[in-house]
């Protein structure tokens, strides 16, 4: 069995990767100095040439890119070739005004599903294994992209798309589907209807599950392995920097191995914008370094994120990212430690007591930052006895203290007291912020 | 002697404990005993009720956390030394007391009833069985 689909890359020396790096960075540098305006023009007021840049250590020199440059010259503003090159566009649809519109060259596509097949591959596919892919097919990557990786690595790809449960269930079950391709709520969603008709997930041939295009806590993960009795694998990846496949889960399920050949990560302090040391939260900003039609540099993603860049247990050496944290606008700062809500929610869901029904209170008292977490009490962890409600209070609080390095106050309240707009609960409330 | 009491989960803000009772008399439901532990910012109601079957539901139907447990419901004789003999036998028995409270029933007979949460309820039971001590008229 094959355990990489390209070893030399992805068990590449850290030596060996920075010189891949460097080269496809100061080679496309010149490229998007030469026919993006955009990046000349921000390079020019940095007061940056291409000769500049000679490494990755360069690339902090460089200003950032953001989803709203894409608006600014949509549709094809920040494409580096002609239309001629392009093959294929895809757009994801944007919550406010236009679309982000994306565009690739054939080697675009070539290399975007060599690294969707890295993962494929990392999650145990092989030739003789069917490939159930229910991602939508269209304007939105997840589809194509799974859809092109299987192909390559020659198995049997079902491009059954997204919707229509029931024909999905009888595809699982006719065609021996192995690899399930879709969101990790669809996938719970297909084990409700299972239950529903009655099939046991023991009938089924699946074995492994790719799922992706929506954040996932650990939990979910779980209750998706058991539910359908297979393996689940995160595969992250957003549009403007190819669609999935930019970081992928190898069987240690301990972090994202990063793509790292085609996109470098960085992690940056979301409020200095300066780069981070390994290990540290921050913002995730990719260089798509290989990439024609639409090299971004620098694109700050806003996804939050920490990186190692030790060997996994896997034998891979490409860089890991921790599983998305969060985005930078839900940040928090208390105390001056940077908080993400979806941290707590991990540490509530963690301690397995508490359903995640919370609400963080920040605070100012005497000039210093105060933190209250208050936590739903469910018919789960009600107890008759103060000692054990007092020990759970004790528990959040030390896992809370561990996490974050701050002292918190929990407070346990009464079911449905913590105020839900939409089905979603409100997480934070900041009183700081009328103090002034 | 065993019976079921409801716990509800409580905090503690003006007015919330005569809202919890108001549901339950609202509900015809009986309190028949009641205690509250307290902590700064919330308390645990312990009540013992006619039906807590029903009582557990309705609570929950008002999205109040209740939950059953089940306690020892003991008479014991008004008189001096009364309530000493029972925790000395229990005591006796390596059983420890969680906690304990008084019902405020009226009894015909000279009896006061006490309503015990004791680590290993059926042990209580055969030991107290075996030294006389039998449960209040009103669970039944
Ligand atoms: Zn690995």
């Amino acid at each position: 069995m094959t355990k990489y689909y390209n070893e030399q890359v992805e068990t590449a020396s850290r030596d060996q990767m920075f010189y891949i790096q460097s080269l496809a960075l100061t080679r496309k540098i010149k490229q998007v100095y030469e026919n993006v305006p955009l990046y000349r023009q921000r390079m020019q007021e940095a007061g940056i040439e291409p000769g500049d840049i000679r490494s990755v250590e360069d690339l902090s020199k460089l200003p950032f890119t953001y989803k709203q440059d894409l608006r600014d010259t949509y549709p094809y503003g920040m494409f580096a070739v002609s239309m001629d090159e392009v093959v294929r566009i895809h757009a994801s649809s944007g919550t406010t005004g236009k679309p982000t519109v994306v565009g690739y060259t054939k080697r675009d596509i070539e290399m975007w599903s060599e690294c969707v097949a890295r993962a494929l591959v990392a999650a145990g596919t092989q030739k003789n294994d069917y490939i159930h892919v229910s991602y939508g097919y269209g304007l939105f990557t997840g589809g194509l992209g799974l859809h092109y990786a299987g192909e390559l690595i020659g198995a049997t790809v079902i491009p059954v798309s997204s919707g229509n449960t029931a024909r999905q269930i009888q595809i699982l079950r006719d065609f021996g589907s192995s690899v399930l391709c879709c969101t990790p709520s669809y996938a719970l969603y297909i084990a409700d209807t299972l239950r529903e008709q009655g099939v046991d997930p023991g009938e089924l041939n699946l074995k492994a599950g790719i799922f992706g295009a929506e954040p996932w806590s650990e939990n979910m993960r779980r209750e998706i392995e058991e539910r359908l009795h297979i393996k689940a694998y995160d595969i992250y990846g957003l549009s403007e920097v190819c669609g999935p496949g930019v970081a992928f889960d190898c069987e240690c399920q301990n972090g994202l191995h990063v793509n790292e050949d085609n996109f470098i990560i960085e992690i940056v302090d979301p409020e200095t914008k300066e780069p981070l040391p390994d290990g540290q939260f921050g913002e995730v900003v990719f260089s798509c370094v290989t990439k024609e039609a639409l090299p971004l540099i620098r694109y700050n993603t806003h996804d939050i994120s920490a990186i190692t860049r030790e060997r996994c247990n896997c034998g891979r050496t490409l860089t890991r990212m921790h599983k998305i944290a969060g985005r930078t606008d839900d940040m928090i700062i208390i105390r001056g430690v940077n908080v993400f809500p979806s941290q707590i929610e991990s540490v509530l869901l963690s301690i397995g007591e508490v359903d995640p029904h919370y609400l963080i209170i920040v605070d100012r008292v005497n000039n210093l930052d105060t933190l209250e977490i208050q936590v739903e009490v469910s018919e789960r962890i009600f107890s008759d006895r103060v000692a054990e409600l007092e020990r759970l209070e004790n528990k959040i609080r030390a896992a809370i203290e561990s996490v974050l390095g701050l002292s918190a106050k929990i407070t346990l309240v009464e079911p449905y007291t913590i105020p839900r707009s939409e089905g979603k609960a409100k997480r934070v409330i900041d009183r700081r912020k009328d103090l002034h | 002697m065993i019976l079921k009491q409801v716990s509800v989960f409580v905090e503690n803000r003006r007015g919330r404990l005569a809202e919890v009772t108001g549901i339950l008399a609202e509900s015809n439901i009986n309190i028949r005993a009641l205690s509250i532990a307290e902590t700064t910012s919330y308390g645990l109601l312990r009540i013992i009720v006619d039906c807590p079957l029903e009582a557990e539901r309705i609570l929950r139907e008002h999205g109040i956390a209740a939950s059953m447990t089940n306690v020892l419901a003991v008479n014991v004789p008004d008189v001096p030394g009364g309530l000493h003999k029972l925790l000395k036998t229990l005591s006796e028995h390596n059983l420890s007391i969680e906690y304990m409270y008084h019902a405020f029933v009226s009894q015909k007979d000279n009896n006061a009833c006490m309503i015990l949460r004791v680590d290993d309820e059926e042990k209580a039971l055969s030991v107290l069985t075996e030294n006389g001590y039998t449960g209040p008229s009103f669970i039944n």
